[in-house]
């Protein structure tokens, strides 16, 4: 398939990877894609871009950068820019600015980010649609909305569906609210990474391989702390990862509801977890993803999730089919045939330097509250001694300030 | 006899053109405003006081071939920076004109040109022998008052003229290789945004910079109306330049052709000119750890068994940028291999692959020593 893709495009024909691409711009898309670029081109801090009602063909990226812009569509389902068949990329819209809102309107079929926005700050999405309009695809962009190295961020009342990599994902930035969208069929629904002070709230995430992740990778600008992920619907994250092997959140298995890969402080509580068949909580190491090396991970980049904090959930269901046939031999041999996983697994992966006597410091412990059971699969040893035993995670931590938003938005 | 002529006509027609015309505001509408190149009696013209000059490995755009030049009004310079592009002075107008050779035997059409290296037929004395390219599009980077702006004009059907085209433009082309091979794809002039997304190098000032003008890229010879003369040392002499040392005292990145040059050093300079402008700690790329630029270090900062951060399809199910001895294992050699946006790197400024830097980054990679282990 990737041969042919590749062999497509080079022969000019535009053709999407696998689509059976007919979407031909009109006299009316070509001219309206020159002038939304001129537009884009001619802001100046303060203008407001309005894009009327329509569904318009684009076959080139847009972007931005001009601070103070705010891109105005007539709602998500009625201004829906479309990039199927696009020529240059990579994304659909790149914006490099500070002060910049885009609300009510759609991008969809985008070869690359649907959206990014690379360094700036008080960013507001507010009311955007970005779809795959052909449903889950390894071929669709990776990531929907894409606000990266950036301060001050809102991510509101927004939907993503069928993104190969994170629907919606933050990285890098710092002070965040993501709020009232909905993911669905995306890799990962809404994923926080390497930020610090996220609030993840109200937002339902369903149908995706994992629902709502909270990671810290290595090598990168900042190490993340300090996300809450609360009052959130995360049910039925069940569709097979097709995202690209080698990506992060490739080895997130299908059936993930919550998922805190090496990322420290995170709150998780107040919300429906429900039906994610492989555990609706999951807690882990950069061990676990299969790509830590020592010669391409930096020296002092800490692999470990410390001081997780999980109570006050409503969890059901879950853990009946978990993704892979070492999980599911694990399932068996520790919960027989018709079992299930407990609400939560956690890999095993505990910072060995930071112990003492064998346990964590009190202020870097995983506590788990409320849940039907903690499963510690022994990753370290291959899950040779995997345990049940939940008094390891009766502890407390002190609860995470809320995020405020400052300046607040205007939206 | 043909280029004698042709070189007569360019001095001849020199006193015809008027003085170049710094425009300190607005974009004019067609390049010929600037007085900077113009297509004039069959020739691209550079006017007086205009110096062509090429880099030691350039960027590759598409097998277009391009005619870079400097202007810089009387009585200021750049001043010379061993790492970054020079600072160049307020009036100062640099060109790239990207164009192809007409393919060899082929009558002249809207769409074929050659696919070739060979630059013996593009030159009329300094400037481009009109009988024999099909010029495409001039980029001008203007240095004013409150910084560089980035200009495209578009070349129109005659080839007398390049009007401003702020939006970009995608042309359906034809790539002729010398074995008659053709190969359809678009060109696509990027629009003015687009021109800052390499241009600026850095995200946080957004403020953006010509990539070529640095020491280590123009420290070679360039064949001069009168001889042959390293470029540093010309731009020195005709009062473009202030505080250069010697060539042999500059940086000097490798020709990624020279097969006398080692293999390290040509495929650094490739990955320094194609890579770099976004690859550096400040660049747009620096939020995913990959740095590529020509001081970045041989580890895991120029990708040895490091895992991608946002790659995407871009990962082609490879787990590490470069795994050393692998190059078919590796994900910088998948997206230099693509020319689909969103997996192919770099990002814009190219539809096809670059079958030979792409040999040669793959080359590089399968000549690096050690493994990535992972840990569990």
């Amino acid at each position: 398939m990737r041969k042919t893709c590749t062999l497509i495009a080079m022969a000019g024909l535009l053709a999407a990877c696998g689509h059976q691409d007919n979407a031909t711009q009109s006299q009316g898309d070509v001219s309206f894609e020159s002038k939304l670029e001129q537009q884009l081109l001619d802001a100046k801090p303060g203008s407001v871009i309005d894009i009327p009602a329509g569904h318009y063909s684009l076959k080139r990226g847009l972007s931005l950068r001009t601070s103070g812009v705010t891109i105005r569509g007539a709602g998500m389902d009625k201004t829906v820019l479309s990039f199927k068949g696009q020529v240059v990329g990579p994304e659909g819209l790149l914006v490099n600015a500070d002060d910049f809102t885009i609300e009510n309107l759609a991008i969809e079929d985008t070869m690359g980010d649907a959206l990014k926005i690379n360094q700036g700050k008080n960013i507001t999405i507010h009311g955007v649609r970005i779809e795959w309009t052909d449903g889950p695809k390894t071929t669709n962009g990776a990531y929907g909305l894409y606000p990266v190295k950036t301060q001050n961020v809102l991510v509101e009342d927004s939907v993503v569906i069928g993104a190969s990599d994170a629907g919606i994902y933050v990285g890098q930035s710092n002070t965040i609210v993501v709020r009232r969208n909905r993911a669905e069929q995306n890799v990962a629904g809404v994923e926080i990474e390497n930020s610090v002070n996220a609030d993840v709230y109200d937002n339902t995430a369903t149908k995706n391989t994992g629902g709502i992740l909270v990671f810290n990778m290595p090598n990168l600008s900042q190490e993340g702390h300090s996300t809450r992920v609360f009052h959130n619907k995360v049910f039925a994250n069940n569709t097979g990862n097709f995202a690209r092997k080698g990506a992060a959140v490739a080895s997130v298995p299908a059936g993930s509801g919550i998922v805190v890969n090496s990322n420290d402080k995170v709150e998780i509580f107040d919300n429906d977890i429900a039906d994610n068949q492989t555990a609706n909580v999951i807690i882990s190491s950069y061990f676990s993803t299969n790509y830590y090396n020592t010669s391409g991970v930096a020296a002092d980049y800490n692999p470990y999730p410390k001081a997780i904090y999980v109570y006050g959930n409503r969890l059901s269901g879950g853990g009946d089919s978990p993704d892979g046939l070492k999980l599911k031999t694990l399932k068996t041999a520790v919960f027989g045939l018709t079992g299930k996983f407990p609400d939560v697994v956690w890999d095993g992966y505990a910072d060995p330097k930071q112990a003492v006597n064998g346990t964590p410091a009190p202020e870097n412990r995983i506590c788990i509250q409320d849940v039907n059971g903690v499963l510690d699969i022994d990753g370290p040893h291959g899950y040779k001694n995997p345990s049940t035993d939940t008094k390891p995670y009766q502890c407390t931590l002190p609860k995470l300030p809320p995020v405020t938003l400052s300046p607040e938005p205007k939206v | 006899m043909l280029l004698l002529l042709a070189a007569l006509c360019v001095s001849a027609c020199h006193r015809s053109m008027d003085a170049v015309a710094f425009h300190d505001d607005g974009y004019p509408p067609k390049l010929s405003d600037w007085h900077v190149v113009e297509a004039r009696d069959g020739v691209l013209q550079l006017n007086e006081g205009v110096v062509p000059y090429e880099l030691n490995t350039p960027l590759f755009t598409d097998y277009a071939h391009k005619l870079r030049t400097i202007w810089m009004p009387k009585g200021v310079a750049a001043t010379y920076s061993a790492t970054d592009t020079f600072d160049f002075p307020v009036g100062t107008i640099i060109s790239k004109t990207f164009f192809y050779p007409l393919p060899k035997g082929e009558a002249r059409n809207a769409t074929d040109i050659a696919r070739t290296y060979d630059t013996s037929r593009d030159f009329a004395g300094q400037g481009l022998n009109l009988a024999h390219v099909h010029l495409v599009e001039t980029r001008l980077l203007v240095r004013r008052k409150e910084g560089w702006v980035a200009i495209p004009y578009v070349w129109n059907a005659d080839q007398t003229e390049a009007v401003l085209a702020r939006t970009g433009d995608v042309q359906a082309l034809t790539l002729v290789g010398d074995d008659g091979t053709r190969e359809n794809f678009n060109y696509v002039v990027p629009d003015q945004s687009q021109c800052a997304s390499c241009h600026a190098r850095d995200w946080t000032t957004r403020a953006i910079q010509p990539i070529g003008p640095k020491a280590r890229h123009l420290n070679r010879d360039y064949r001069y109306a009168d001889g042959d003369e390293n470029e540093l040392e010309h731009l020195v002499r005709v009062g473009y330049l202030s505080g250069a040392p010697a060539p042999a005292d500059a940086p000097r990145n490798a020709n990624w052709l020279d097969q006398h040059a080692s293999l390290d050093a040509r495929a650094r300079a490739y990955l320094d000119i194609n890579c770099g402008h976004c690859h550096n700690p400040k660049g747009a790329a620096n939020t995913t750890g990959l740095t590529l630029d020509i001081a970045t270090a041989e580890d895991r900062h120029i990708g040895i068994c490091k895992p991608p951060t946002a790659a995407g399809q871009g990962t082609g199910d490879h787990l590490f940028d470069i795994v050393p001895g692998h190059p078919d294992d590796s994900i910088i050699p998948y997206r230099l291999g693509s020319a689909v946006p969103g997996t192919m790197m770099p990002e814009l400024g190219r539809s096809t692959v670059h079958q030979e830097g792409l040999a040669l980054i793959k080359a590089w990679i399968a000549s690096l020593p050690g493994q990535c282990v992972v840990l569990h």
